[in-house]
């Protein structure tokens, strides 16, 4: 361990912005007990914040969504800003995302309004340490379990999830996309479509909506039909998963998706791409491809 | 049995009915296949999520063929159950819900039969769901099975018990809701300081017993 000093210190937000949540990792293998994994919606921005600063890749960081987050640190410390690509200043100055920083006891930090993307991650050296739920500190928004949206003048403790200093001066972030393209593995309730419903879906680009969030980015654009009209008996979803309403209308689950869903999944978003699905605003178009080249298993009768 | 593809770290295994998910993720629980990081049963499908780098989706393949196809495990029977099967959980229940006129109505029994049949079943949690520890419990006498309420309620309160379709459920927490509503117990099946947090979980047997106001045990 080489924390600076005995202790880590704190943060206390002063002003969260439009939604801010604690995640980490997330609660993985208990979908069974009906909770799904939740955690970063963005788990690249997560491991590359965590990694800047020299943190375990589990640590807890701050997920700022649109920007608006102020927050003052008690102690010395560092940071990394990734994710959607904010304006930063820290106590008057301005500083640069991708980057570990040192901040000084006092310090105040601002995260203006990104100009892409939704969601922004601040990764703190020896990381966010609220209480563990669940063998996770993520915020399931769905649920309602762990630690709860921040708000004006809440405290957070920080921990020692941390190994040696970091030792990476700048990440390079590919750059934010106006039109991001999503590989999609067929399955696994293709069938339950014509057969060029794939084919259809990866035709023509999708209007990401407003009612998009953590559970998932909800699409609008040519609607997808059904060729079996029967009820689907309730089954496990995964996240990336591309779910089909009777409106016909796409949904790709993120971290907060319910753990069964009861339409039927088209196809699954390749796990490498669902940060960029995680970071598409409502009116931002995206567009589905069939992946080539990734392992998906035949349908099998 | 189908095996399904479902992205690039899970398979989604199909079977017929509600007792060939039980006994296939009995075995898999029993003998997980290395790689595999969860099994999520439901009505008709297993999901088996597996870790890329421990494990291929074409390996995983033959192995779930294996476990579906494959004779009983030989292993002492005793000896197994003991293993596997959890303590069976007693839920005591006051049989007092707002829908059990509306059930006699549906299925042409008394209340009093509709409670009665209810007790004798053999219950199992089948699969969980909606709800963190939310539990389908499986076991209804065919009699009952009714499908949901035509209108939701927006809020059941925490511990009503429940009946839909070929299930049981016990609502963990005051949320919204379309089962009818048979009765309420005070026990805490949802428990996040708990290990595990959920009492009913895939495979538990479950006996409901009626109680009366008080708590007591009606014979």
């Amino acid at each position: 361990m080489t924390g600076r000093g005995g202790r880590s210190g704190e943060i206390t937000i002063a002003a969260p912005g439009p939604f801010t949540t604690v995640q980490d990792l997330g609660r993985p293998g208990l979908a069974h007990l009906g909770i799904t994994r939740s955690g970063a919606v963005d788990r690249h921005s997560l491991r590359l914040a965590n990694r800047l600063v020299g943190n375990l890749p589990g640590a807890a960081a701050i997920e700022v969504t649109y920007g608006g987050l102020i927050v003052r640190f008690s102690h010395p410390g560092m940071i990394a800003v990734t994710g959607a690509p904010c304006p930063l200043e820290l106590s008057g100055h301005q500083i640069g995302m991708y980057a570990p920083v040192d901040v000084q006891a006092g310090a105040l930090l601002r995260v203006g309004v990104p100009a892409q993307g939704v969601r922004t991650y601040l990764g703190i050296r020896g990381g966010v340490d609220v209480p563990v739920v669940l063998g996770s500190r993520s915020r399931d928004t769905l649920a309602g379990i762990g630690p709860e949206p921040l708000v004006a003048g809440a405290h957070l403790p920080l921990g020692r999830e941390m190994s040696d200093p970091p030792t990476v001066d700048l990440a390079p972030q590919a750059r934010y996309v106006d039109q991001p393209e999503l590989r999609v593995l067929a399955g696994p309730r293709a069938d339950w479509f014509g057969a060029a419903a794939l084919a259809d879906l990866c035709a023509k680009a999708y209007e990401v909506t407003t009612d998009s969030d953590r559970v998932g980015v909800r699409l609008r654009g040519p609607a997808i039909p059904r060729r079996i009209i029967a009820e689907l008996p309730s089954e496990a979803v995964v996240a990336g998963g591309i779910q089909i309403p009777p409106s016909g209308q796409p949904m790709i689950f993120l971290a907060d998706h319910p753990v069964t869903g009861g339409y039927p999944v088209l196809g699954v978003v390749a796990a490498a791409d669902l940060p960029l699905a995680a970071q598409c605003r409502p009116g931002q178009r995206l567009r589905f491809r069939p992946a080539r080249g990734l392992v998906n298993a035949r349908p099998d009768d | 049995m189908r095996i399904l593809p479902c992205g690039g770290e899970a398979l989604l295994v199909e079977v017929s009915n509600l007792q060939e998910v039980e006994d296939l993720y009995g075995r898999l629980r029993r003998d997980t296949p290395p790689g595999v990081t969860d099994l999520v049963p439901a009505a008709r499908t297993i999901l088996v999520a597996f870790d890329p780098a421990a494990t291929g989706s074409a390996r995983l393949r033959a192995l779930l063929q294996e476990a579906t196809t494959g004779s009983e495990p030989t292993a002492d029977p005793v000896i197994t159950a003991a293993k596997v099967a959890p303590p069976t959980v007693i839920i005591p229940v006051r049989y007092d819900g707002p829908d059990l006129d509306d059930l006699a109505r549906l299925t042409g029994l008394t209340p009093a039969q509709i409670i009665q049949r209810h007790l004798r079943g053999r219950h199992r949690v089948a699969f969980c769901g909606f709800a963190p520890g939310f539990a389908y419990i499986s076991g209804l006498d065919p009699s009952l099975r009714v499908p949901r309420r035509d209108s939701p309620r927006t809020r059941v309160p925490a511990g009503a018990i429940a009946v839909a379709d070929e299930f049981t459920g016990v609502y963990p927490r005051a949320s919204p809701g379309g089962w009818h509503l048979i009765g309420r117990t005070d026990l805490t099946v949802f428990d996040l300081t708990r290990d595990p947090p959920a009492l009913l979980m895939p495979g538990t047997a479950v006996r409901f017993v009626a109680v009366d106001a008080a708590g007591a045990v009606r014979s």
